[in-house]
């Protein structure tokens, strides 16, 4: 009875103190903006605790929060192994080889506008099918290990990649072509000078996009079979132990490793395209 | 419109000739095995005849899928055994039902909480950095917890992977309805305001008519969504039924076939349902004198 008393008084204090800064004098300065989404997690975590707690719900079906962090903090070696074998050889070498490559080829077919308009449409249907179905043939075309992942991440990552870059080399006015081309310049300077700087709002947000999709290929490539470590090896085999709180926490690990991976891109996105207006707020 | 159907066209032809020969060179290995224990030796057309026309092979060649998805669909229907189980048409109407019902709750819910972002300062302030956050993270990750969960409470089958589509499509539409609700200027607003129109006037007649087009593209992200989840949803307990199944069942008894039609199933499906949603943009921003 005490902790759920104790929870909606968290909670009520927690909504209260948020409505005041939301509604108060300094609600548009930095540090009530970071605050009140702060309080906020906060007071769900707390509610979750008291709640499973006072409730007395058993663990198999939500841990607290607390067991969550115990866990978390007990098994670092689990989770690191599980993390360099899932994110570090999974997610990240089929970005690279995935975004890379449809670079490349976007810059490629780019000279022909009538392969542009073929494979826009193409490409862009592409990007809306459940591409993650792919990953049962691949594992068994490259095997187990993190090999099928970064292929199945390939296959994600490529078309988004390919149909931002695509746009992205499109986005230049007329007139900044013309004055190139009284420059008299080659091809390769207009499009090292100016194409390409000028594409790079829409090759970053092929990137970003790509974040994400790479975590969740690894992730669910996994569950179609992988060696004994991986996020989401763990994630099934905990899940069919009923040991949820090491499930939650390779989901905490997950969540850590997607929006940093997605932060670092939009940090990256902001030394190189320091002059676009969505960049000068 | 018409002056791009032939670029399309050649890039598709290019993609199925590329596919033809990758099922050569994959499934050359296992024909060219199996003539030497035999003793023979392939020449080149009977080699390619053999890579396009194997039981098991790495890659099936685009007919053998074309065949297997007649097989499971269109003739079992004129059998008038369409719900049959080994039916596709059944398993595609598990998964569809299960995509539906987790897109109905999910942008439902989107919407609401997008209303209630854009009415209430603290609702924004707190809750739309975590929905913007959450974009950025594998929340797939927990589809197996939902489902073993939900299991261990009694709760099978359709519910907890409406669920998992649910929450999947439920973040995009939070955001992009919110963009939309947004999206009026504020010379617009000023003017409802010259007006005496309250909050509940300037939603209906003003924030809601303008958030339409970002209201379908973010039901398009939804809609694909959803599905996808419906799938992976699927996956983790061994499910029988539903595309997903027939991708793992199909993964463990190396029926790459299967595996295949059950993939361009769930790709028609796909480009039928967020097809529809497109369409239905189509007629609505006609009527409502929008550019779509």
């Amino acid at each position: 009875m005490m902790w759920i008393v104790s929870a909606l008084v968290v909670w009520a204090a927690g909504s209260w103190v948020n409505y005041r800064l939301a509604n108060g004098a300094f609600s548009a300065t930095r540090l009530v903006k970071l605050a009140v989404p702060f309080l906020f997690g906060v007071t769900i975590i707390a509610v979750w605790e008291g709640l499973v707690r006072g409730l007395s719900v058993p663990h198999v079906i939500l841990p607290p929060p607390s067991a969550i962090a115990v866990r978390f903090a007990a098994s670092l070696d689990i989770l690191w192994v599980d993390f360099v074998q899932t994110f570090i050889k999974g997610a990240m070498s089929g970005y690279i080889i995935g975004c890379g490559a449809a670079f490349v080829i976007a810059v490629l077919i780019d000279r022909s506008p009538f392969l542009q308009r073929g494979l826009l449409p193409v490409g862009n249907f592409i990007a809306a099918l459940p591409i993650v179905g792919t990953a049962p043939i691949l594992v068994m075309w490259f095997g187990f290990d993190w090999q099928s992942k970064a292929a199945v991440v390939v296959a994600m990552v490529f078309f988004p990649m390919l149909v931002n870059t695509v746009q992205g080399l499109a986005a230049t006015d007329k007139m900044q072509r013309d004055l190139m081309a009284t420059y008299s310049a080659s091809y390769w300077q207009t499009l090292i000078k100016l194409r390409l700087p000028a594409a790079m709002p829409a090759v970053f947000n092929g990137l970003k996009i790509a974040t994400t999709l790479a975590l969740i290929g690894a992730i669910v490539a996994e569950f179609f079979g992988s060696p004994i470590k991986g996020m989401g090896f763990r994630i099934s085999t905990e899940v069919g132990k009923l040991g949820l709180d090491m499930v939650w926490a390779e989901i905490t690990v997950a969540a850590l490793a997607g929006s940093a991976f997605y932060g670092a891109v939009a940090l990256i996105e902001k030394g190189v395209t320091f002059w676009h207006p969505s960049q000068r707020g | 419109m018409m002056r791009s159907v032939l670029p399309i066209l050649t890039v598709v032809t290019a993609l199925v000739l590329l596919w033809y020969g990758a099922a050569i060179s994959m499934n050359s290995k296992w024909a060219q095995d199996q003539a030497a224990r035999a003793g023979l030796d392939l020449s080149f057309t009977e080699l390619v005849a053999d890579t396009w026309s194997q039981d098991r092979p790495r890659l099936p060649a685009p007919h053998q899928v074309v065949q297997e998805l007649w097989k499971s669909t269109g003739e079992m229907a004129l059998k008038g055994r369409a719900f049959s189980k080994r039916s596709l048409i059944f398993h595609g109407w598990i998964t569809l039902s299960a995509t539906m019902l987790g897109f109905v709750i999910g942008t439902g819910a989107g919407i609401l909480l997008a209303v209630g972002i854009v009415h209430y300062r603290v609702m924004d302030m707190s809750v739309m950095p975590w929905a913007i956050a959450s974009q950025t993270i594998p929340i797939i990750a927990i589809a197996p917890m939902i489902i073993v969960v939900l299991n261990s409470i009694g709760i099978q089958g359709l519910v907890p992977k409406a669920i998992i589509s649910a929450y999947l499509s439920f973040f995009p539409v939070v955001v992009g309805m919110v963009k939309g609700l947004r999206s009026p200027s504020i010379d617009q607003l000023d003017l409802l305001r010259t007006y005496n129109a309250g909050t509940g006037a300037t939603f209906w007649k003003l924030r809601l008519p303008s958030s339409m087009p970002y209201l379908f593209t973010s039901l398009k992200i939804g809609m694909a969504a959803s599905l996808v989840g419906a799938i992976v949803g699927e996956l983790p307990t061994g499910a029988i039924r539903g595309l997903g199944a027939r991708m793992l069942t199909g993964s463990y008894y190396g029926q790459t076939i299967q595996i295949w039609s059950a993939l361009i199933a769930a790709a028609i499906l796909a480009a039928l349902l967020v097809g529809t949603i497109g369409l239905i943009q189509r007629a609505t921003l006609k009527r409502m004198g929008m550019q779509p």
